[in-house]
């Protein structure tokens, strides 16, 4: 086995090839004939009743060729919730369907609710100015406190703003109040986890074709998951059978979560191209991502934590709104609850654990998952209240989350929160986290700031997250109306190369080069003799995509159980070529042998012969090398870490600058160490980005205030600092077969609270008794807080 | 983007020729450009300045420092003569906008976070149009409001060159424009100290700064001063009295830096 493309290999990503030269194939670049081109009316008030709109002037300007409102969808399917939660009292939650385009009613500041068809994108756009919509605006709700006791609605015939109250776990509630009321010291915390636009650098972009002689469809989209959208539209919103639409995903300019759901855009251009009988394609602007993409997070929590006279952790209970915006998107319901009340343990033996969500309709876009998804949220809260808790005790923060530890003989460990964790050793991260940080140099450091007029701040997390979503038997008792299962095909061609097709979809992961690292190292052959095929429901097995850290725990685990199936037929396959029984086969570098001899055939001879099978016994072995599987976990992956870092605080202007940052994560096995770094930088860049950055501020009337980047900070390279990154201590999965656990949002789930952790530090450092500020953290706030004190 | 004509002109009569009705001068266009996309302005033509050799180039003029109005950012940068205004260009935006964005179009524009305004003003900048000259202190006249006429051109600005002069500026955030920028220079008959990013009503001198430090020209010197608060800008990324706050502070950075 060459060592440098098998598991373990820092192997190059081959799909940077394409993307640095520019030939990258995104759903935008593909251009087809006789397209035509879709832009969407959109609602310039947060809330509006539609008293009526008349298409007349635009349906005669030049190039249009169709206008839809949302009366020409009113017969179709909406737009469902994938995960049914119930109330504490039992009652399901509140879920109005998201029509393809609003009717009756606009209920975000970027609400579709008409589209004008034309030869050009400028026509079309000509047109949609020149439609004349009577929509009244109506008092928007913004606020999830106002929307909450009040009585204007977002739904008017649900009646309430309260998607739902949800309790987690409700029988434990009563001992975790009794817990927090006879606690030595309770540290309570209130705090917001501020909403944030997704920004993948490719926006959104649907086109459709329709084949009238075969009934066809074909969508190119910017999913995550094609084969999920073409169930959503099946299934819910069009109705079209999925035997008559493929959905194809190719190079998709990244996700976040933002491109996980189906949306309206995607049911109205098939709509439009099987009217026309012509390709019609919608490619967002930047304004439209702001304004309609699913944005994240946007929590406004109360979390107490109780500790007994040594510091051992004797409850959590947390009272959270978590913003659900206008209309459910695909997983809105699932990201606040099951993904977020779940890890309100984090990496603590802690016995009580309380969770209340009340999920929240506002006049505003979408609020789904966003890298991360719920476990930012929960990391949040407890590591920012344990480090309030450890400065009014008096204690390290390090050893007070080292004292509540789950130690490596505790596993598998029965969280207080529902999870049952399978490995980890959290001693060990912040062993290494202290190592690798220099944390002995700190005072030196905090010195060396201090003589140029600033204040050094250090902060420390630990983080637990859930990843590899998840066990369908599980998850189908919690709520969820899918199944989270994946699958991959190999395929042996003749010449003894193999075309993997992966369920999982690849949108900077770096699929196409760690999948084939899997497959070369278990056959003994070179990773440039495999690809990767994905994307594309025509070609792939029925998966459910890219998302929640999940592609290898699940996928990488189907194309193992696929490659296993693949050596036994070959195994096979050889024993006849050798006049041999399959027992005595073993397959080493690419080279099936009969044990003890010096008898073999390679590999590529046994590929070339499965498909000339001239003397098969055809009663024992097919004809072929083609293999699927598909793979359920039996539980969520459970990555963790330490982290921690060092800022330097301006106290004269507040500017907070990030100076060191270490992050020591426990992934399970690594594939593919350099992705892997790569995926925690960027994680740290999105977490870092929220921490100090990013800000989506709606004011009182729906208007989104940071709708572009002139308002909306994304981080850059010089806002952030050189990273260590150490995945060394990693202690294998116990259920899956590569021991894998997922690396793609840890950055962003740890990085948070360890920024802030350290400003609060920095700020105490100064004299300034500031004991919270919430995010992000820009100069203006810390500058504000501090003058406060 | 609606459609719209272009002209070349490569003279400025050329240029003042093709104006008028709804043309509309295009210097680098890094303002327009991103306007005329949003659909937000709609002009019939565009008379491009950027071929028009008379207003590009950098040159001494006896203690003047000449710029031509159509003189991009990164030459500025990269010329040195007069080091603060050097400094305060190599930090306009990104090396796109400065490779395309003319100091003529930034001082024609006066947007009330742009820095090119707070040079210009601070150094008591000669403004030189197609018709006339202005001084700075009357070219300036609110946000995005300047002494230009319609169908006027900036075909060159003059700056006198300072014995020591420095720009402080914190940024915006997001944008990087200034949230606050603070321009000081200091002349033989005294200090000027120009305020851009803060004030609602755009690029302003700080009297009682210049005051202070024409009599004594040290950060200490600010030390009894406040900004009133009053007229600043409130919005998503300060408020006014963190935007006064700043004023002091960047003002005496600025004096400590000059060089």
């Amino acid at each position: 086995m060459p060592k440098d493309s098998g598991i373990g290999a820092a192997t190059l990503r081959r799909e940077d090839v394409r993307f640095l030269t520019g030939k990258g194939q995104y759903s935008d670049d593909i251009n087809l004939f006789g397209q035509v081109a879709a832009v969407f009316a959109r609602s310039t008030v947060a809330n509006g009743k539609i008293n009526s709109i008349d298409t007349t002037t635009a349906a005669a300007m030049p190039g249009v060729l169709a206008i839809f409102t949302g009366e020409d969808f009113a017969e179709v399917g909406g737009n469902p919730a994938g995960w049914l939660i119930n109330s504490r009292d039992g009652t399901p939650m509140h879920e109005p369907k998201r029509p393809v385009l609003a009717h009756g009613k606009v209920r975000h500041v970027g609400d579709a609710y008409a589209a004008v068809i034309a030869e050009t994108a400028e026509q079309a756009q000509n047109a949609v100015e020149a439609i004349e919509a009577d929509i009244e605006e109506l008092p928007a709700v913004v606020n999830m406190k106002d929307a909450l006791s009040g009585s204007n609605f977002v739904h008017d015939e649900i009646g309430t703003n309260q998607c739902f109250d949800w309790g987690w776990i409700e029988d434990n509630r009563a001992a975790t109040d009794a817990a927090i009321k006879g606690a030595h010291h309770v540290t309570t915390l209130e705090l917001v986890n501020n909403r944030l636009v997704p920004n993948a650098m490719e926006p959104r972009c649907s086109m459709a074709q329709y084949n009238s002689a075969t009934d066809e469809y074909v969508l190119h989209t910017t999913s995550q998951n094609p084969h999920l959208t073409r169930l959503l539209i099946s299934a819910f919103v069009l109705g079209i059978p999925e035997n008559k639409l493929t959905v194809i995903a190719p190079d998709v300019g990244g996700g976040f979560g933002s491109k996980i759901y189906h949306y309206g855009e995607e049911a109205l251009v098939l709509a439009a191209a099987k009217k026309l009988g012509r390709p019609v394609k919608w490619t967002a602007n930047r304004t439209e991502a702001f304004l309609t993409d699913a944005h994240g997070r946007d929590h406004v929590t109360k979390i107490e934590l109780a500790l007994d006279a040594e510091g051992n952790f004797l409850a959590f209970r947390t009272e959270t709104m978590a913003n659900v915006g206008a209309y459910l998107s695909n997983f809105s319901t699932a990201t606040p609850t099951f993904l977020h009340g779940t890890l309100m343990a984090g990496n603590y033996t802690v016995p009580n654990v309380y969770v209340n969500v009340k999920a929240v309709f506002t006049n505003t876009a979408p609020v789904d998952a966003y890298r991360g998804a719920g476990r930012p949220e929960a990391t949040y809260s407890l590591e920012r209240v344990i480090d309030k808790a450890a400065r009014e005790l008096g204690m390290d923060p390090i050893a007070l989350r080292r004292k509540n530890f789950v130690k490596p003989d505790q596993y598998p460990f029965a969280s207080a929160a529902g999870l049952e964790y399978d490995s980890g050793n959290y001693d060990a991260l912040m062993d290494k986290m202290e190592e690798v940080a220099d944390l002995a140099g700190f005072a030196a450091r905090r010195k060396e700031s201090e003589a140029k007029g600033l204040l050094r701040g250090f902060g420390v997390n630990a983080y637990i997250e859930a990843c590899g979503i998840a066990p369908s038997n599980l998850v189908g008792v919690l709520g969820s109306r899918v199944g989270l299962y994946d699958a991959a095909t190999v395929r042996v061609n003749a010449t003894g190369n193999l075309s993997v097709m992966v369920g999982a979809h690849s949108h900077g992961q770096g699929h196409e080069t760690a999948f084939p690292q899997v497959v070369a190292e278990m056959l003994g052959i070179d990773a440039s003799v495999i690809d990767i095929v994905h994307g594309d429901t025509s070609k792939i097995p029925f998966g459910m995509g890219t998302y929640g850290s999940r592609s290898l725990a699940v996928c990488g685990s189907a194309v193992v159980r696929a490659t296993e199936k693949i050596i036994n037929k070959a195994k096979k396959i050889a024993a006849h070529m050798l006049e041999a029984s399959d027992a005595d086969i073993e397959l080493k570098e690419g080279v099936f042998s009969v044990a003890g001899t010096d008898r073999s055939v390679s590999f590529g001879e046994v590929a070339l012969k499965a498909y000339i099978p001239h003397d098969f016994p055809l009663e024992d072995i097919e004809p072929g090398l083609e293999e699927t599987a598909f793979y359920d976990p039996a539980n969520f992956t459970y990555p963790s870490g330490a982290y921690c870092c060092e800022v330097e605080l301006d106290p004269e202007t507040g500017k907070v600058r990030v100076d060191r940052f270490a992050a020591v994560d426990d992934f399970g096995n690594v594939i593919n160490p350099m992705i892997v770094t790569g995926q925690v930088h960027g994680g740290l860049g999105q977490g870092i980005g929220q921490a100090l950055l990013e800000n989506t501020t709606y004011d009182e009337n729906g208007q989104l205030l940071s709708a572009s980047y002139m308002d909306y900070t994304m981080p850059r390279a010089d806002d952030l600092p050189f990273y260590a990154v150490d995945h060394s201590q990693g202690n294998p999965c116990t259920h899956n077969p590569l021991g894998v656990k997922g690396c793609g949002e840890a950055g962003a789930i740890g990085s948070p609270p360890t920024i802030v952790n350290a400003v609060i530090d920095a700020m105490q450092s100064g004299g300034k008794n500031v004991t919270h500020i919430d995010m992000p953290v820009t100069p203006h706030r810390v500058w504000s807080a501090m003058q406060n004190v | 983007m609606y459609a719209f004509d272009i002209e070349r002109p490569e003279t400025i009569a050329e240029a003042v020729a093709a104006l008028g009705g709804e043309a509309q001068a295009l210097g680098g266009g890094q303002t327009l450009i991103p306007t005329l996309k949003a659909r937000l302005a709609s002009p019939d033509k565009l008379v491009s300045l950027s071929s028009i050799s008379e207003m590009q180039g950098i040159r001494l003029e006896g203690r003047d420092l000449w710029i031509g109005g159509a003189t991009v950012h990164a030459d500025v940068a990269n010329d040195g003569t007069y080091a603060a205004l050097s400094d305060l260009a190599a930090h306009i935006g990104d090396p796109a906008v400065r490779n395309r964005g003319t100091i003529g179009g930034s001082i024609a524009n006066n947007d009330p976070a742009a820095c090119y305004p707070a040079a210009a003003l601070g150094s008591g900048a000669t403004i030189v149009t197609n018709t006339r000259e202005i001084a700075a202190d009357d070219f300036f006249q609110g946000m995005f409001d300047t002494a230009l006429n319609e169908e006027e051109i900036i075909t060159a600005v003059k700056f006198p060159i300072p014995e020591v002069a420095n720009y402080q500026k914190f940024v915006q955030p997001a944008s990087r424009f200034a949230l606050v920028g603070v321009f000081v220079a200091k002349y033989a008959d005294g200090v000027r100290v120009a305020v851009t990013g803060a004030s609602n009503e755009g690029v302003h001198r700080w009297s009682a700064a210049e005051d202070a430090l024409s009599s004594n020209f040290s950060a200490g010197a600010l030390d009894g001063l406040s900004v009133p608060s009053g007229n600043m800008i409130a919005d998503l990324h300060g408020s006014p009295d963190y935007r006064a706050h700043l004023v002091k502070v960047m003002t005496g950075r600025a004096v400590a830096q000059a060089s």
